[in-house]
């Protein structure tokens, strides 16, 4: 029996909605049967909490007396540069955006304590932020330099919009190099001394719609503690990775592209972030509501951690060289076990990716469909699937002569 | 009653050369397990102990340090897990050397075990969201 989104919605608006997160959906189902579970069960909810770099924040902070035309100027929150190639008061500041004077990695490796995702952190929670402003003036726009204490409620707009969030899969990154590698996936112990990986598995929003049957252009969304849409898909979106029989990838494949209004979320769900030897980061949380609309979208929310896999990378040669060869696969399950065989290695495992908090966020949105908060949306179009023929490609470099 | 307790000795430079933990086995019969040792030349020595011994007999022990110049910490406080700023990601588990973190397999959370620190400073700056303290 086929349901719509209207259909559901008008549950949810009743209270008569049943939902269920992405890990108590396994059990329910497997107890039910899929066709009876997907009867019953209106809505599985998703969640991931993990470092996402391509995020950032557009600003419209208001116009100046007399004014100033930050467009084309230099623009600092914090010291943190922000992007001023917009009009003229219209910033945008990244995650990644580090201090001018930041050591970086001169000693390596650098800590990289303070960045574009501080500040935004810091912003959401509502504190003030120092903005200095530089502008070459115009007859316009005639002033020349700003310096102000800058709070987020004062903003016109302070809008969310993160370019590629929540990675269908991950690499799990290790080292087999003589020496210690600081690298986003963190920090890696020379000869297989560890293990990393990066995904909630079970949980992660697109791997319970591995076929982006139900998530597209206009997907409402659990972001930052508040709410948001996907906007795109993701940069690197790649629905053609390699998966397996059931149709889960094996490589990092969809990605979402996320906006939502900064004004209405949480610093406990965007926690700006370091990673030693590498640069400054967020930890974004966001929480996918997946439609039940028929037996087939149930079943692909079952999917349990023996069922996903992950390649095993290594950091200190394969990745940086671009080559795509594996040291392995290994699933989701073994990863939280605590170890996996590498190359008949026993290596220790440590995640980057908050399953807890994966899981908090899930019961969340849970809670607002629940009581009625939250509906689902219509999307206007779907992301890009398998038959699409969107591919992620390698830069092809050509020489510049002169 | 018996006490074991994990302490952190800071020694000006003049007493780097004397036989402190010699003093401490011989005097007070106090059992140790050197956890940490740094001894820098013409500067201060820094030795994290693990001591055991009667409670009378290790006060005793604790008094003669502080005669002798010897700063004394106890280790617990030395470093802490900022509970808000922890996001429970599990990046600090293969990076500290005694296993101080472990997951609760049932919640998946991250249990920092203060005890089994040894104030190393590895996971301060590779925990992401810098929920680790230290304090001196
Ligand atoms: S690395 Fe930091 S944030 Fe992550 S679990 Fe450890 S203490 Fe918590
Ligand atoms: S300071 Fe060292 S011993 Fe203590 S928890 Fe951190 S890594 Fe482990």
């Amino acid at each position: 029996m086929a349901k719509t989104i209207a259909e559901i919605n008008e549950k949810i608006k009743k209270g008569q909605a049943v939902v269920f997160n992405a890990e108590e959906i396994i059990d329910f189902a497997r107890n039910k049967g899929i066709k009876e579970a997907a009867k019953e069960v209106d809505v599985v909810t998703t969640g991931t909490f993990g470092i996402m770099c391509s995020s950032g924040a557009f600003f419209n902070i208001g116009h100046a007396k007399p004014r100033i035309k930050l467009g084309g100027g230099r623009t600092f929150f914090n010291d943190v540069p922000a992007y001023t190639g917009l009009a003229a008061v219209d910033l945008f500041l990244g995650a990644n955006a580090l201090p001018d004077d930041d050591p970086r990695n001169r000693i390596h490796p650098g800590e990289f304590n303070y960045g574009g995702g501080h500040v935004i952190e810091e912003l959401v929670a509502g504190k003030d932020v120092r903005l200095v402003a530089s502008a070459y003036g115009t007859d316009c726009y005639p002033r020349k330099k700003l310096e102000t204490w800058i709070n987020i409620k004062d903003m016109n707009q302070a809008t969310l919009f993160n370019i590629r969030n929540a990675y269908q899969n991950y690499n799990v990154a290790v080292n087999t190099s003589n020496k210690t590698i600081y690298t986003y996936m963190g920090v890696l112990k020379p000869k297989l001394g560890n293990a990393n990986y990066s995904s909630a598995g079970q949980l992660s929003p697109l791997f319970n719609d591995p076929f982006y049957k139900t998530v597209g252009i206009g997907t409402k969304i659990f972001l930052g503690g508040g709410t948001g849409y996907v906007a795109w898909h993701g940069t690197q979106h790649n629905p053609d990775a390699p998966r397996t029989e059931k149709g889960i990838p094996k490589d990092g494949a969809g990605t979402l592209a996320v906006i939502g209004d900064l004004k209405q979320m949480s610093p406990k769900w965007l926690v700006g972030t370091s990673v030693m030897g590498y640069g400054c980061s967020i930890t974004v949380g966001i929480g996918l509501p997946i439609p039940i609309l028929n037996e087939e979208i149930l079943e692909y929310t079952t999917i349990t951690d023996a069922d996903i896999y992950a390649p095993v990378i290594d950091y200190s040669d394969a990745f940086p060289n671009l080559r795509s060869d594996k040291m392995g696969e290994v699933t989701y399950a073994e990863l939280k076990s605590g170890k996996i065989k590498v190359k008949g290695q026993d290596v220790p495992t440590a995640s980057r990716s908050s399953y807890p908090k994966a899981l908090e966020i899930a019961n969340v949105l849970k809670e607002w469909i629940d009581k009625g908060k939250f509906l689902l949306t219509e999307p206007v179009e779907l992301l890009p699937g398998v038959e699409s023929g969107v591919k992620m490609k390698p830069l092809k470099e050509r020489p510049i002569e002169d | 009653m018996t006490v074991s307790k994990k302490i952190v000795l800071r020694f000006p430079k003049r007493m780097v050369d004397r036989p402190i933990v010699y003093r401490l086995v011989k005097d007070f019969e106090l059992e140790f397990n050197i956890l940490k040792a740094s001894i820098t030349p013409e500067q201060e020595g820094l030795l994290v102990l693990e001591l055991k011994g009667e409670q009378q007999e290790y006060d005793k022990g604790i008094k003669f340090l502080i005669k002798n110049g010897v700063e004394i910490q106890s280790l617990s406080q030395d470093v802490t897990r900022n509970e808000e700023r922890c996001t429970h990601c599990g990046a600090c588990i293969t990076v500290c050397p005694t296993g101080a973190f472990k997951i609760e397999p049932k919640t998946r959370l991250v249990i920092f075990e203060n005890e089994k620190c040894i104030a190393c400073g590895l996971c301060i700056p590779a925990c992401p969201p810098h929920a680790m303290e230290v304090h001196f």
